[in-house]
């Protein structure tokens, strides 16, 4: 890439090792280990069914993997739950939209400063200043990234309300909110058209070359894959077939092989 | 510009102000006759209460729970053993503590919601509600040993000065509930109420975003819990003036529910509105009764007639109005509003035709 980018990719942020998942008899992921570098944007691709979500379910602590580990900075981590992984600094959308359905986009977004916000119950009914102040940089830092993803227009209006391509921006936004070091996107231009596809991709790498955000998403458009990520990890039947540079990617034999069919 | 943030708008400090007027200035001055105190007014003020404890743990954090009764209950017993055994506590402290006690059953009959949901939740939380008004009858030490199965309140002596007037019972269940309406309702605009909702609305995202489930439903309960505490009490000491175990049984517990679900889940205005329905509702029909057809339908009929009403109110509410009356209210003002202005628009047409 011709530019300079202002956070250089650094060292393995996050590692997963020998993860295999079955759900009864049907494997889902078979031993396969893959590596995320700080700040960069790696993009994991597969035919329907390679267990593409189901390995961020397992990276994110929502699916328990029968085998393997995920590391996250060097340091394995043994009881993985989303809200450990919450913790530790990394945010997550879904595949099938988990918003607030009955909450506003402002609201929405406000939830993921949940982790940024320190005052409990008590104080909050008591209304004390600190949660006035604190309240007040949520709301501040909200508001940027409302108006980050263009969409101050529909700041109060109920999510469950939006079309759908609006919605998977609020669900961005709201991972954005946690100010994460590392964002897992679980397709998040599925269903939109060229344009918002564009404005989705700019969104993120923004993000990324902004604040230095890791993001490993999931993708099916090739095009989008190929330009956007700096790294390609290819699953197929929930196997690693190809690792590398879009490049490297779309010239292994294997790949080729798994997204046209081979002759028989 | 930056949007300032404040937790009040200049309509909620006019709403409050307004209310606080009614209830403070107007209803005293106007309303001299002791029925409306006893069996209206100090009635609706506690079960409103209540239906808010029903609302944060239904209608705000999506658990179903059956069972306010319950905890009504062992905050009015409570309250009973403290007066009567710790007097140094006072009236206003007795509460607190009452709620408490109520507030910790609320945890340990909350810790189910972990892990079943819905139509199995309701179930879990009905042990509540049987537990509690078990334990009271089958102990006798709760009772005070008493054999005659209704005891007498002791009297509301808040430093020093008896409360003992329905108008000033009315005042004590006034300032009481609004001030807990007060909380509830920082709470529930609050981080704590988003809280609440993300847990309602989408479970998984929200432990995602680091909240987390055992903490927030628990949490809802207990506040729910120690909400019906202080409103079982105040339901005992300023409305029946005795404690009977039969006065919170399952009955009561389906009330608050339906207050809750008609005046608007997720809603803290829709609690009093519900239970002011709910309230009135027989007393209407009744009126309607005696004076339309001149006690020509018998009162049995007319009891049931009135469940029959609010059962139908019950699946209408839930199929075309989930968010019940407080939403319809809302509507209702909306419109008027741009009634009011439309046609204001058009008397600036009106006019500014004429000057042409």
């Amino acid at each position: 890439m011709a530019y300079e980018r202002k956070f250089k990719i650094g060292k393995p942020i996050l590692e997963v090792n020998n993860i295999s998942l079955s759900f009864g008899g049907v494997k889902a992921i078979t031993d396969t280990s893959f590596n995320v570098l700080e700040h960069e944007v790696r993009a994991i691709i597969g035919p329907n069914g390679a267990g593409k979500s189901s390995m961020l379910n397992c990276i994110n602590g929502i699916y328990k993997p029968q085998q393997g580990t995920v590391s996250f900075r060097g340091q394995q981590i043994p009881n993985i739950t989303p809200n450990i992984m919450a913790q530790m600094g990394l945010s997550r959308t879904f595949q099938n939209l988990a918003l607030f359905k009955r909450m506003s986009v402002l609201d929405n977004i406000l939830v993921g400063r949940k982790l940024h916000t320190k005052t409990n119950f008590l104080e909050v009914a008591l209304q004390l200043p600190k949660v006035k102040k604190e309240e007040k940089l949520n709301r501040e830092r909200s508001e940027e990234i409302i108006s980050f993803l263009e969409i101050e227009d529909i700041k109060d209006t109920p999510v469950g309300k939006l079309p759908y391509g609006l919605q998977k921006k609020v669900e961005l936004g709201r991972a954005l909110a946690t100010d994460s070091t590392i964002i897992l996107l679980d397709e998040p231009m599925a269903g939109m058209n060229v344009e918002e596809k564009r404005d989705m991709c700019r969104f993120i790498l923004k993000v990324n070359d902004e604040l230095g955000t890791t993001m490993v998403l999931i993708e099916h458009d090739m095009g989008v894959v190929m330009d956007i990520s700096d790294r390609v990890v290819v699953l197929d039947y929930g196997k690693v077939i190809g690792d590398g540079t879009p490049d490297e990617v779309r010239s292994n034999q294997k790949v080729i092989d798994a997204y046209l069919g081979v002759e028989h | 510009m930056k949007p300032v943030f404040m937790t009040y708008t200049k309509k909620d400090l006019i709403n409050l102000a307004v209310c606080m007027f009614l209830s403070v200035l107007i209803i005293p001055t106007f309303i001299k006759t002791e029925y409306w105190y006893t069996s209206i007014l100090i009635p609706w003020l506690c079960l409103a209460l209540a239906t808010i404890g029903q609302q944060i743990v239904m209608g705000y954090t999506g658990q179903l729970a059956l069972g306010a009764a319950g905890f009504m209950a062992a905050g009015a017993f409570a309250m009973f053993n403290l007066i009567l055994r710790v007097p140094d506590l006072g009236f206003v402290g007795s509460l607190i503590v009452s709620g408490l006690i109520a507030a910790a059953f609320g945890i340990l009959f909350g810790l189910p919601s972990l892990k079943v949901r819905g139509i199995y939740l309701m179930v879990a939380t009905l042990a509540s509600q049987f537990f509690i008004i078990w334990m009271i009858d089958k102990f006798g030490w709760f009772k005070n040993y008493d054999s005659s199965g209704i005891i007498t309140a002791q009297d509301i002596v808040i430093l020093g000065k008896p409360f003992t007037t329905p108008l000033a019972m009315y005042f004590v269940c006034l300032a009481v509930t609004t001030v807990l309406t007060l909380l509830a309702m920082n709470m529930a605009r609050g981080s704590t109420g988003r809280n609440w909702m993300a847990v309602r609305d989408m479970d998984i995202a929200a432990e995602s975003m680091g909240v987390s489930l055992l903490r927030t439903k628990v949490q809802a309960f207990a506040i729910s819990a120690f909400y019906c505490g202080v409103a079982g009490a105040l339901f005992a000491f300023c409305y029946l003036k005795s404690l009977e175990p039969v006065a919170f049984d399952i009955k009561l517990s389906f009330k608050i529910l339906f207050m809750c679900i008609l005046g608007g889940l997720g809603t803290i205005n829709g609690a009093f509105i519900g239970a002011a329905f709910i309230l009135l509702f027989p007393v209407l029909l009744n009126a309607i009764g005696n004076n339309v057809f001149h006690g020509a339908i018998d009162a049995t009929i007319i009891s049931s007639i009135e469940q029959v009403i609010f059962g139908g109110l019950m699946i209408i509410f839930m199929i075309y109005e989930p968010l019940g009356m407080a939403k319809l209210w809302e509507n209702l003002k909306q419109s008027i509003r741009l009634r009011l202005s439309s046609s204001s628009v058009k008397n600036l047409k009106s006019s500014a035709q004429k000057s042409e």
